[in-house]
């Protein structure tokens, strides 16, 4: 591993959002990434960095992708991983948050992933433990490690984000991937649209530093990167949208409507994928996507953040109450 | 029976439009004097002076919003504790409302709250009663007997009657017994999810919103029907400037249409819920400051005839939860004239309007005594040092439960006596 000590000390404890990171935070996360990626492209991809270290994953929403790259990234580095699966735990028999996070703490974890179906909860608990804590996902507020992955993707493909102009599609009311985006693209000084029926759009969208559309010609226009987003099947069947079939029509990603994009232009997806209703399946795996390089970048980022919150150079002043 | 003079004290009395240095003299439970008159007249051979020079005597505060946990939900609150809060806080009365388990929606409930009250209670308590059969927004309450048990309205509390019919019937049933129907509106549907007021900042919180039509849909539903039906109607909590507007022009209309709004309301606003702040998390959510800007207005014009505390006490296991998995409601008895005071001293209310809207308003408006220092009438009253400042700590408050929107806030306007019926229940 290259020395890490070259490297800025990052300056937060927890990764609770975006919100809370300078561009300079950002970037750094983003190179230390960068050199995370060649670990995981070793065939010997272990290494001792968090040797001893304790890492819980504690997820209170299933998400196979996310929490296997959490605990991939932790082994990488050499930590000793915990899965708290909420279906078998207490959790289920109504223990709170905090309750849960105080049983935790006690265990002397170093860093604690939370995913969590409510806004806040990962700040909540970053009130309540000793630890570094990583948001891993909290209700529609947001989810860091997928917005730095999301640049890190764009970064090796295109450069510094600086003037590229982004379209983020689809659900945008629900999504907390398209909140961390919209906050670290603008950081980085991105050109960031968002694409989506009204229904589907926060109140007071057109202050949230986005050019809003509700046409994919129109927010595709020469578009470098098209990130497109989940639609929940709850949510399109007459609540928000009336049917798969009219969404699919208007804001489905197909090759004539990608065609509005630059030809080179990346279509990014944060997965879990519904085929056929917001992306078809020729792009999805088509010669532009870089939805699997977006899972590979994910560990790295993962692989970074871990670091970065638990630098040696930070626990020389000893850990925090 | 003994004799109190309250001498040099600054008299503010809404009711009789008086606003002058002078005398209280309090005879056994009643009020011998209050006014100028009275300075001079000299006191009764073994009677209690006080000197109150540079001090306020004002009616007892009447709190028409106050949600208590007994029955039901005594680890929140009980009467007991809740009159205890409220005499610390310069309350004397207290309009409890029906949101109790079980609900007050018959007699016996009613009963029990008077004689719960009369055992355990400090501060004078009025049950409202439910509209509603257990306030599931169906079927009418025994409007008749409930009233002649002692309720002094007819509330569903925390819940909006969703039906317009059932909404209708209770209006033109309580007319009958001349009873007031204050009633929350929310509309459930297009509040949702919702846990604070809709607009970018709850959006960047990933928060739901409510919309100000959700409070405003079911109003002006409710103010249509009032002007229907000539029942006397009550727009319990309102926070938004449209709401404002619609409570103006039904009353402009001859509507018989009263309105209230939550020291909250006018005292905070969302950006105040901050990093999802569970205590800032009400019903009506905090609005902007627009909003909060209207509602002071509305106070200043008369649209808005009272202020409540909109007490609600919630425990650690009710708050310590995410935002949006967190109970609604603050707790608001004891701060209520300092936060209510912070008007009056930034010069938006005049101190007696603000006294009016926080007690001779919503005596009138409820039918209950008190809300005046008029001779003859019963000595609720608070002596107050309106300049007094102080921090509010949750270790200082009363309240069984602590979760208080002013926590460290700096209130100007410290409560030094309240006197309910010529009795002492509390000094500072």
């Amino acid at each position: 591993m290259t020395d890490a000590s070259s490297l800025p000390l990052f300056p937060h404890r927890h990764l609770l959002g975006i919100r809370d990171l300078s561009p300079a935070d950002i970037e750094l996360l983003l190179d230390r990434a960068d050199r995370a990626v060649s670990i995981s492209r070793q065939s010997e991809k272990k290494t001792s960095t968090l040797r001893g270290r304790t890492q819980i994953n504690l997820f209170y929403e299933a998400s196979t992708r996310t929490q296997s790259s959490f605990e991939l990234a932790g082994k990488r580095l050499g930590a000793d991983v915990m899965n708290m699966s909420v279906a078998s735990s207490s959790v289920k028999k109504g223990e709170t948050l905090i309750d849960t996070a105080m049983t935790l703490n006690a265990m002397r974890p170093d860093i604690l992933i939370i995913r969590h179906q409510s806004a806040g909860a990962a700040a909540l608990l970053a009130q309540k433990v000793g630890c570094s804590v990583v948001n891993a996902g909290d209700g529609a507020h947001e989810h860091p490690t997928q917005a730095l992955l999301d640049a890190l993707t764009i970064r090796r493909a295109k450069g510094p984000l600086s003037k590229l102009i982004v379209a983020i599609c689809g659900d945008i009311l629900h999504s907390r991937v398209a909140r961390s985006n919209i906050m670290l693209l603008n950081a980085l000084g991105a050109q960031v649209r968002v694409v989506a029926p009204s229904t589907l759009l926060p109140a007071g969208i057109d202050r949230m530093g986005v050019i809003v559309s509700r046409s994919m010609a129109e927010g595709l226009k020469d578009a470098d990167v098209v990130m497109m987003l989940r639609l929940q099947r709850e949510r399109m069947e007459g609540a928000f949208v009336p049917s798969i079939r009219e969404y699919f029509r208007y804001f489905g990603l197909d090759a004539e409507k990608l065609k509005a994009a630059k030809e080179d232009a990346l279509v990014m997806h944060p997965g879990p994928m519904n085929r056929g209703v917001e992306i078809a399946s020729e792009i999805a795996d088509g010669p532009q996507s870089v939805i699997q390089e977006q899972v590979e970048m994910g560990v790295a980022v993962r692989m970074a953040v871990m670091q970065a919150l638990l630098d040696p150079r930070r626990n020389q002043e000893g850990r925090g109450a | 029976m003994s004799v109190t003079v309250f001498n040099k004290a600054r008299i503010v009395d809404p009711s009789r439009g008086v606003d002058e240095i002078g005398a209280v003299i309090v005879d056994g439970r009643r009020i011998a004097a209050a006014g100028k008159a009275a300075l001079n007249q000299g006191a009764p051979e073994g009677a209690v002076v006080i000197d109150c020079a540079g001090k306020t005597i004002i009616p007892g505060l009447i709190d028409a919003r106050v949600f208590i946990g007994e029955p039901g939900g005594e680890h929140r609150e009980t009467i007991a504790s809740a009159s205890v809060a409220a005499a610390a806080g310069g309350v004397t009365s207290i309009v409890m409302m029906p949101d109790t388990n079980p609900v007050i929606d018959n007699v016996a409930l009613v009963e029990f709250v008077l004689r719960t009250a009369r055992d355990t209670a400090s501060v004078n308590i009025f049950p409202a009663a439910a509209i509603t059969k257990g306030l599931d927004g169906r079927e009418m309450t025994e409007f008749g007997l409930l009233r002649e048990a002692g309720a002094v309205a007819f509330t569903d509390g925390r819940h909006t009657i969703a039906n317009a019919l059932v909404m209708r019937r209770a209006l033109t049933y309580a007319r009958d017994f001349g009873s007031v129907i204050a009633h929350e509106t929310q509309d459930a549907d297009l509040a949702s999810a919702g846990v604070m007021n809709e607009g970018l900042y709850a959006s960047w919180l990933g928060l739901s919103g409510i919309p100000r039509e959700a409070e405003l849909v079911p109003l002006e539903r409710d103010l249509a029907l009032a002007r229907l039906t000539g029942g006397a109607y009550h727009a319990a909590k309102i926070s938004t400037a449209m709401a404002v507007g619609a409570v103006s022009r039904a009353k402009a209309d001859g509507a018989n249409v009263t309105a209230g709004v939550a020291i909250h309301n006018l005292s905070l606003n969302e950006n105040d819920v901050g990093e999802y702040r569970t205590f800032f998390r009400l019903t009506p959510p905090l609005r902007a400051e627009d909003d909060r800007l209207a509602m002071v207005e509305a106070i200043k014009d008369g649209t808005i005839d009272i202020i409540v505390s909109s007490h609600d006490p919630q425990d650690v296991d009710t708050k310590r939860l995410p935002f949006a998995d967190a109970a609604a409601g603050a707790i608001g008895l004891e701060t209520l004239l300092g936060a209510a005071l912070r008007l009056h001293h930034n010069g938006d209310v005049p101190l007696l309007r603000l006294v009016e809207t926080l007690s001779t308003a919503p005596a009138r408006l409820f039918g209950l005594p008190g809300g005046t220092l008029k001779p003859g009438g019963a000595a609720d009253l608070t002596l107050v040092d309106l300049d007094e400042p102080w921090i509010v700590s949750e270790s200082g408050l009363r309240s069984r439960s602590k979760n208080t929107c002013f926590e460290g806030a700096r209130l100007q306007g410290k409560v030094l006596q309240t006197m309910v019926a010529g009795r002492t229940v509390f000094s500072a």
